[in-house]
């Protein structure tokens, strides 16, 4: 198939726009599973819960999303820390896999409540400046989008500097790799559990936040996410930052060349071909530290 | 009925009724009941709603109508099923709707639901009639339970291609290059297969098919593709998300062809689309399910609907028809009673005018309605108009759009 | 194996036939078929995932590949239902061979290895979507000529008799697994697989016959779905769905226990069952409730309320 460049091109770019906030979606997925060491089946439910959120912002209180993600993101860090503390930590025990079933049930409970509430209609928001592009040569960037992908990379840099040099950050990379040995000095692991839930959590806020005013929302939106998010954790090795960044780059640029070559729905063997390659010849993924 | 209002007209139509024969003590006549299936939770909720609503609404005022005049005055009662959005669900269902005695099932939306639901009625001979579920393998399965008021596939298809052609000749033949976009499941997919090998016959060239899943997170890539090969045409067929974002995406990047075409699309007949996103909407064109604007009732149903704060979607009259169709068969079967009811659903005419679709004469042949077919829609100034068939239109279409 | 041992297992199965010719409402029956299509899944789950600590999501492989030979092969190649049902076992392990070769050569395990046969499944749906031989998009669909020769029954008490059967079959190779040489490797290569490693056991070898069993039984569970519902489609047959029933169920009854699997799927759709009867007129309400009650089973297993009850009425 010829295809002239300026259209790969435009596919690279888009690819990297639409990336970049699969890679914010996977931040808070790969920062849990650093941590927590838990595979969280709720993330996709929590997203969806957090652009019905931005959706309520906009649709009742007149609040633009951008506007509306950072005090989303503190809303939802309490909502990530309290079902953490409340719910996940006590309900597990310590085990891995009632954990599994627990954020499981999580998610049907959140799914479902979206659904009573807010019933089944799929909901967007038109915001006066959803049409708005931005001419980068011959393409159209779309000004959302462009958004989504600096708040991404800045949600980033801040998580980078919060896990280096703050106190909670090295609680946090403690508990992660020895969580007895952090207990044994003083540091109370399920508070620091708590913690890096609410963080992954916010991440989704502020995912939400930047999807809505290009995307829409539904009692099912998130798990659209959640596959090509563990896919990105995965890539980018589970508990990097750095990686997830990369990763969900990656895997848009991969997604939205295969879609070009191999048409969207075969496109998404794509991922899971390279997902699969990557995990036989390298397991710890890009990034990932060695088992 | 919680949610549901009887009008004022319904009112004055059950005292009729209940003038008109004030001997019968219709209270004591049995009621009826009736299973009504719909995927209420899960990937398909929102369907599945809109149908169940088309239902209710049907079933409240034949209630509110005297009921069954032929088995003294019987009300109906619904027995609804959430099909949870997968056929176990529906079967399990219908094992239910067996057991609490129902006499006939009404739904399923989806082809696979269908399949298997009707298949489970079949084996109590209890009458299954299929709201929207358009699998051509649904009525050729020699199951005599199952019937379908409703186009299939290979209806739905044929007219689109041949009311496209019509469409495109009578404006001059201002269109020749196409872009097909379309889902990957059973429609979208087997749509795109026809076109491809009927189009080019037709004078058509298609320049590209692209399939796209549901849910799709993105689809800017394909309105790349669409803008780099400059279609004068372009054909999607999706559900109502992906839709939106497509024309939203072509809307921003400014990409304008000579019509955008749909075929069965979840999102061009849809008024929450209309409303939200007027400037995306405006101009676009679906071959659908879509009632008739010319009968009364049908403004009426609508004004239930809205009542409710519902947006006005295909499966509420397609389900509210289906229902009368049923209603309609009780009368003529005199008797509560699965086998009098299925041969009367078979022997279903053009006296059955109570529903509100744009067909001729109903007529069943292996239990698909002969006369089911879908209409052209376009989107006109913030409302959605009928522009083909001539016979059902209210507007005349606006092709090519220019500008 | 004692004929002690056995003792539960018969009791299973004369129980399951007892029902299938004593019940008569087939709202029961229909639930008593899928839950033991959903238990045969699981057991197979079970065999990987509970004794052998290979947690895998993606058993939707092993389902899907079971039920689309069991359709394809009576389709279009015009075998007989129960050669076609075998030949469907068969493809399952295979594929759950070569998935096996493929991850566990790479030295996948954990979170890894169970993201890796998520990938594997999606990348069969994906393709079974597309493809012409399984009916792509539209689906496949057994033709519906009830007869035994066709592994199609008129009463559905025949059919839970015969799927009641296998997964009483199922739990009898499960207890002979339990028993064996290899059943004893796997259950040290799940405790602590370097220490296994030490003592000699094949961990690969180990590993790849777990999965190949796993596959087989799971792929008959699809096999039976197919002949059940006579329909498939790649959501159904790939789709996520049966990978994470065919993890819930052993995981909730007690994963690595023979009954474990058919107690989780009796219990997860039991308590579904039971949800939904309070669904009220707004959708998703008893789907709630049923999130709320799996995660307080969770909380509170059922095998430890007879020790909270004590500990409370002291």
């Amino acid at each position: 198939m010829g295809l002239p460049p300026e259209i790969i091109l435009e596919a690279v770019l888009n690819g990297l726009l639409t990336g970049a906030v699969y890679g914010l979606v996977a931040l808070g997925l790969t920062l849990v599973y650093g941590v927590l060491h838990i595979i969280n089946f709720a993330h996709g439910a929590l997203l969806t819960m957090a652009m019905y959120a931005a959706y309520v912002a906009w649709a009742s209180l007149g609040v633009d999303p951008y506007v509306a993600a950072l005090p989303l993101a503190a809303l939802f860090f309490g909502i990530g820390y309290l079902v953490q503390r409340l719910v996940i930590g006590p309900a597990s025990r310590g085990k891995d896999e009632n954990i599994l079933l627990v954020t499981l049930g999580l998610s049907i409970i959140i799914e479902n409540l979206m659904l009573a509430v807010f019933r089944s209609d799929t909901r967007s928001i038109d915001v006066p400046y959803a049409m708005d592009v931005i001419e980068a040569g011959p393409t159209l960037l779309s000004y959302p989008r462009v958004i989504g992908f600096v708040a991404t990379i800045a949600v980033g840099v801040a998580l980078y500097v919060l896990m280096r040099f703050t106190m909670t950050g090295k609680a946090i990379r403690a508990v992660a790799k020895e969580r007895t040995g952090a207990a044994l000095v003083g540091i109370d692991v399920a508070h620091v559990y708590a913690v890096t839930f609410g963080i992954g959590t916010a991440c989704l806020a502020i995912a939400a936040a930047m999807l809505l005013p290009s995307f829409y929302v539904s009692p099912r939106v998130g798990n659209a996410f959640v596959l090509v998010a563990f896919t990105i954790v995965v890539l980018g090795g589970m508990g990097s930052v750095v990686g997830a960044l990369v990763g969900g780059l990656v895997i848009g640029v991969v997604e939205s060349l295969s879609g070009l070559f191999l048409g969207e729905s075969l496109g998404q063997i794509g991922i899971f071909l390279i997902f699969i390659l990557v995990l036989l010849v390298r397991p710890t993924g890009l990034f990932g530290a060695r088992a | 009925m919680t949610g549901f209002t009887t009008g004022r007209r319904g009112v004055l139509m059950a005292s009729a009724g209940v003038l008109a024969a004030p001997g019968l003590a219709r209270a004591q006549a049995p009621a009826i009941k009736l299973g009504i299936l719909q995927p209420v939770t899960g990937a398909l909720s929102q369907d599945g709603e809109y149908g169940r609503l088309g239902a209710d609404l049907a079933i409240a005022e034949i209630n509110a109508g005297g009921g069954i005049r032929a088995l003294g005055g019987a009300r109906i009662e619904t027995v609804f099923g959430d099909a949870r959005s997968n056929p176990e669900g529906g079967v399990a269902e219908v094992e239910k709707m067996q057991a609490e005695g129902v006499l006939a099932v009404v739904g399923g939306f989806a082809s696979p639901i269908c399949l298997a639901a009707s298949q489970a009625a079949s084996r109590y001979d209890l009458p299954y009639v299929v709201d929207v579920g358009v699998s051509d393998q649904i009525v050729s399965r020699g199951l005599t339970n199952t019937f379908r008021f409703g186009p299939g596939f290979g209806v739905v298809t044929q007219s689109a291609l041949d009311n496209l052609v019509a469409l495109n000749d009578g404006a001059g033949k201002p269109s020749r290059t196409v872009v097909i976009v379309h889902e990957d499941g059973l429609f979208g997919s087997g749509m795109a297969r026809l076109l491809n090998t009927e189009l080019p016959k037709r004078g058509f060239e298609v320049l590209e098919t692209i399939a796209h899943p549901t849910p799709a997170r993105d689809m800017n890539n394909v309105a790349l593709r669409i803008r780099a090969l400059r279609p004068d045409l372009v054909i999607p067929s999706s559900y109502y998300a992906e839709f939106v974002l497509l024309s939203r995406t072509m809307q921003q990047q400014r990409i304008r062809p000579k019509g955008v075409y749909c075929v069965l699309n979840g999102a061009a007949s849809n008024y929450r689309f209309v409303r939200e996103f007027p400037d995306a909407a405006n101009l676009v064109m679906d071959c659908n399910h879509w009632p008739d604007p010319r009968k009364p009732k049908t403004a009426e149903l609508r004004r239930a609907v809205e009542a409710q704060n519902r947006f006005w979607l295909y499966n509420t009259p397609l389900n509210y028809s289906a229902v009368m169709l049923v209603a309609d068969a009780l009368e003529r079967a005199g008797r509560a009673d699965r086998a009098a009811l299925i041969t009367a659903l078979a022997a279903t005419d053009g006296a059955f005018t109570k529903h509100i679709m744009p067909y001729g004469p109903t007529r069943f042949v292996n239990g698909q309605n002969q006369a089911g077919a879908p209409v052209n829609t376009q989107v006109q100034g913030g409302d959605i108009k009928v522009i083909f068939p001539r016979d059902f239109a209210d507007a005349q279409p606006v092709y090519p759009v220019t500008g | 194996m004692t004929p002690r041992d056995l003792v539960p297992i018969i009791a299973f199965g004369v129980v399951v036939v007892a029902a299938a010719l004593l019940v008569t409402s087939n709202v029961a029956l229909n639930f008593l078929v899928f839950t033991m299509i959903i238990a045969l899944a699981a057991q197979g789950w079970n065999l990987l995932g509970g004794y052998g600590g290979q947690f895998s999501f993606g058993h939707a492989a092993f389902f899907g590949t079971g039920a689309y030979l069991t359709a394809i092969l009576q389709l279009r190649f015009g075998m007989g239902a129960y050669p076609a049902f075998a030949a469907g076992i068969a493809g399952a392990a295979l594929v759950g061979l070569a998935i096996g070769a493929l991850a566990f050569r790479s030295g996948l395990k954990g979170s890894y290895f169970a993201l890796v046969t998520l990938a594997f499944a999606e990348v069969f749906r994906v393709l079974a979507n597309a493809a012409e031989i399984t009916g792509g998009a539209a689906g496949i669909l057994i033709r519906l000529e009830v007869n035994p020769a066709n592994f199609q029954f008129a009463d559905r008490g025949t059919f839970l008799m015969v799927a009641g059967s296998l997964v009483t079959l199922a739990l009898l190779a499960t207890l002979a697994l339990e028993r064996s040489r290899l059943g004893a490797q796997l259950v040290a290569v799940r405790e602590n697989e370097a220490a296994a490693q030490a003592l000699g056991v094949d961990v690969l070898a180990v590993k790849l016959r777990a999965i190949t069993l796993s596959a087989g039984m799971t792929g008959a569970a699809g096999g039976l779905y197919a002949q059940y519902f006579l329909y498939l489609d790649a959501n159904i047959a790939y789709g996520t769905w049966i990978s994470v029933e065919a993890l819930l169920a052993p995981i909730v009854g007690g994963a690595g226990t023979v009954f474990g699997p058919v107690l989780g799927a009796v219990i997860l759709h039991g308590l579904a069952e039971a949800t939904k009867s309070v669904a009220g007129r707004i959708p998703g309400i008893d789907l709630v409730v049923f999130g709320i009650v799996l995660i307080l089973v969770v909380r509170f297993p059922p095998r430890d309320i007879p020790g909270l009850l004590r500990r409370w009425r002291r």
